[in-house]
């Protein structure tokens, strides 16, 4: 190929950003690759090639529940947050006629997300405990005698607090993305006769593809990548596999915390790579 | 404090504070260079209390920057890091971690003014003459190294202290009395279904195990070699015992943090946990009964220390000594044994407490008057005594000391799998 100053000029405005995917995003992986063959003592890591931390990852049945566990809370999760967010971004978009007020309302969405994860997650404690708020009303209105024990410290609680925290990362894109639908085609539909729910079926829900699609990517990896919601909400009696990867860097064990890092990667970027097939979100960007 | 940029009279002036540190018992350091240095401490937030900063600063003038971490973050800093710190402040199964490291250095005893006083639980192992050592990582085992530049532990009282011991105490089972009706006096309890959905054990691998040792123990269903230092057969045994029960539902929760253990507590989620004394105090605090009850089979106990960084030399390294022995010589001390910790020379702590604090806190006795923390929070009343009773009662009945295995990658596998079943 002929050198230009195009294909000069083209290089040069690809570059910073070719270094820093290089320096921030390659090299730590291919860095996390290579520690996760390696092997450690108490205090030092031997940097000597092993398959030891595969080996004892495939080999252990701990490894098969704790990531049933994870796709678990993924799926579920992203199937609470996507019924709703999907209806209060239909709310939005189609229900609400002024822009001011869509803006407004969207805004209105957000507040909760200015405070910490931490706190807003933690703040469900002493609500959902033994003696929490939630039990006590429960049992004043006389609709149950024993204070619900599943309420905190159990799946329910873990599942409760990562729909909490992560619904608006499915409301965002899916509002954005039925912003763009032509209002023409909704009047088309009706004038051809369609019912609402028919509208919803074959015009909306296909047109909205891609904004559900980069929501649900959104939620599988956040939820998948999280540690810290697990351990609070469940009290610790649960683990995923952010919590196995944390637990290994607290005891030093970093190759083998590697090791479970690139399992992890690897499950999550084949799960996203089966979701795109089936809808090209590229037309969305 | 920068290392770089000493002038010629500066060096000179190390070198004489130098010469004066090693012919004289007491270092003296020219107290116009000594407000320029600082000293990095690090550890866990047990002793890492602002209070002392200020103090050290008003009484030796030189600065005390201090970080807190939890024990896991403790134990990589001083192991990857060793110039982040001059001082490790760690407890003494972190220690036989870290020494191998080479990122300590020993400590001349001959420079540590009340060497002589401290107890003897740091130097022979022995709190009286007629005691047992405990089993664990016991800190007279891990205290000693044959010289300066020593990598593996002496058994005896060598003149080089790999820790400068500071605080100690005895853990046991925090209970509330209000909800369980009725006395507790064994470990076995943790696991006795009566207290179905309302136990709890903390998520700390190496200490949870030890607290799993004691109860498995107390069962009769496991006879240990030693609980600091298990077999994989003793690891499996005792990690199924838990799982059966966690699987039964006996817990409620595991805690990882402090606060975490003083709320499951004050909340009622919890009535039978494993416990840090300040979190009993803490619950206590609140208006809400909770003891920490002392067991039959004896206590867990913990201690840390203080440790110097290798690459702490020169003035820096005269500063540290002198930061020791005033460590030692009581403020700190009394300071800490108001808290219910206890000091590694109790009797220079006395100076700093009232006679009715002394009785309450070392003695056991009951308090003669209202007993108040070092912040002015009130932690018992006239008429009340320590759960426990004195130091001797205590520090006496340890059985375990908090230890790292041999065995541990293993038992940390196991733990993974415990919290995941």
């Amino acid at each position: 190929m002929k050198v230009t100053r195009e294909t000069v000029t083209g290089w040069l405005q690809a570059a910073p950003l070719t270094v820093v995917l290089l320096g921030f995003l390659v090299a730590p992986i291919i860095t996390i690759v290579i520690v996760s063959f390696w092997q450690a003592t108490e205090f030092s890591i031997i940097p000597a090639f092993s398959l030891e931390n595969y080996e004892f990852l495939f080999g252990s049945p701990v490894t098969y529940k704790v990531f049933a566990a994870t796709f678990k809370y993924a799926f579920l999760t992203w199937a609470m947050t996507l019924a709703i967010g999907f209806t209060v971004a239909y709310y939005l978009a189609f229900h609400i006629r002024s822009q001011t007020m869509q803006i407004a309302l969207f805004l209105l969405c957000t507040i909760p997300f200015w405070t910490s994860n931490i706190i807003r997650m933690i703040s469900w404690i002493p609500f959902l405990g033994r003696n929490g708020i939630a039990n006590q009303t429960l049992i004043s209105w006389g609709v149950i005698d024993q204070p619900l024990e599943w309420l905190l410290y159990s799946d329910f609680s873990v599942i409760l607090a990562f729909v909490h925290l992560y619904t608006l990362f499915m409301v965002v894109p899916i509002f954005n993305t039925m912003m763009r639908i032509d209002r023409n085609l909704l009047e088309a539909a009706r004038d051809n006769g369609a019912s609402g729910f028919q509208t919803l079926v074959h015009v909306i829900i296909p047109l909205t593809k891609p904004g559900i699609m980069i929501g649900t990517i959104f939620v599988l990896t956040l939820v998948m990548g999280d540690f810290i919601t697990v351990r609070f909400m469940s009290g610790s009696q649960r683990a995923n596999v952010g919590r196995l990867i944390s637990n290994d860097i607290a005891l030093l064990q970093y190759p083998s915390a590697a090791a479970t890092a690139v399992v992890l990667l690897c499950t999550v970027l084949i799960v996203i790579g089966i979701l795109l097939r089936f809808v090209n979100i590229r037309k969305e960007l | 404090m920068s290392k770089a940029g000493y002038t010629r009279r500066s060096i000179l002036k190390t070198g004489a504070a130098a010469l004066g540190a090693s012919a004289l018992p007491a270092p003296m350091i020219w107290a116009q260079e000594i407000k320029n240095i600082t000293l990095r401490q690090f550890g866990t937030g047990v002793s890492n209390l602002n209070d002392v900063a200020t103090k050290v600063k008003e009484d030796l003038g030189f600065t005390l920057e201090m970080t807190a971490l939890d024990s896991d973050a403790v134990t990589q800093r001083a192991a990857t890091q060793p110039d982040s710190f001059d001082i490790a402040d760690i407890e003494y199964w972190i220690c036989k971690k870290v020494w191998p490291t080479g990122n300590l250095q020993a400590m001349d005893t001959s420079k540590i003014k009340n060497y002589d006083k401290i107890v003897g639980i740091f130097k022979s192992g022995k709190l009286t003459p007629e005691s047992v050592i405990a089993q664990g990582t016991a800190p007279s085992t891990v205290g000693f190294v044959d010289g300066p530049g020593g990598t593996t532990f002496a058994d005896h009282e060598t003149g080089w202290m790999t820790l400068i011991p500071t605080i100690y105490n005895a853990d046991t089972l925090g209970i509330r009395p209000d909800l369980i009706g009725r006395p507790i006096e064994s470990w076995t309890e943790l696991l006795n279904p009566e207290f179905k959905g309302k136990a709890s054990i903390l998520d700390i691998s190496s200490i949870g195990i030890m607290d799993m040792a004691m109860v498995c123990e107390a069962m009769g269903e496991i006879q240990y070699g030693d609980k600091g230092n298990m077999t994989r057969e003793e690891i499996d045994k005792t990690m199924a015992i838990f799982t059966e029960a966690k699987k039964a539902g006996q817990f409620r929760a595991f805690w990882k943090t402090f606060d975490e253990s003083v709320n499951l507590m004050a909340s009622g989620e919890v009535v039978i946990q494993s416990m840090w004394s300040p979190a009993i105090t803490a619950v206590k605090s609140r208006g809400i009964p909770c003891v920490y009850q002392p067991l039959k089979e004896g206590y867990r106990s913990w201690g840390g220390g203080l440790g110097l960084s290798k690459s702490l030399s020169g003035m820096e390294l005269d500063a540290a000594y002198d930061y020791i022995n005033w460590y030692l010589s009581g403020w700190v001390g009394g300071y800490l044994m108001r808290q219910g910790y206890y000091s590694a020379v109790p009797e220079t702590s006395k100076e700093f407490m009232t006679d009715n604090e002394w009785g309450y806190w070392f003695e056991g006795k009951p308090a003669t008057d209202v007993i108040t923390s070092p912040t002015g929070d009130k932690l018992a009343e006239a008429g009340e005594t320590r759960d426990g009773g004195s130091f001797y009662d205590r520090m006496g009945h340890v059985a375990c000391w908090n230890a790292v295995m041999d065995e541990n990658q293993y038992m940390v596998r196991k733990w993974n799998e415990f919290i995941a079943s």
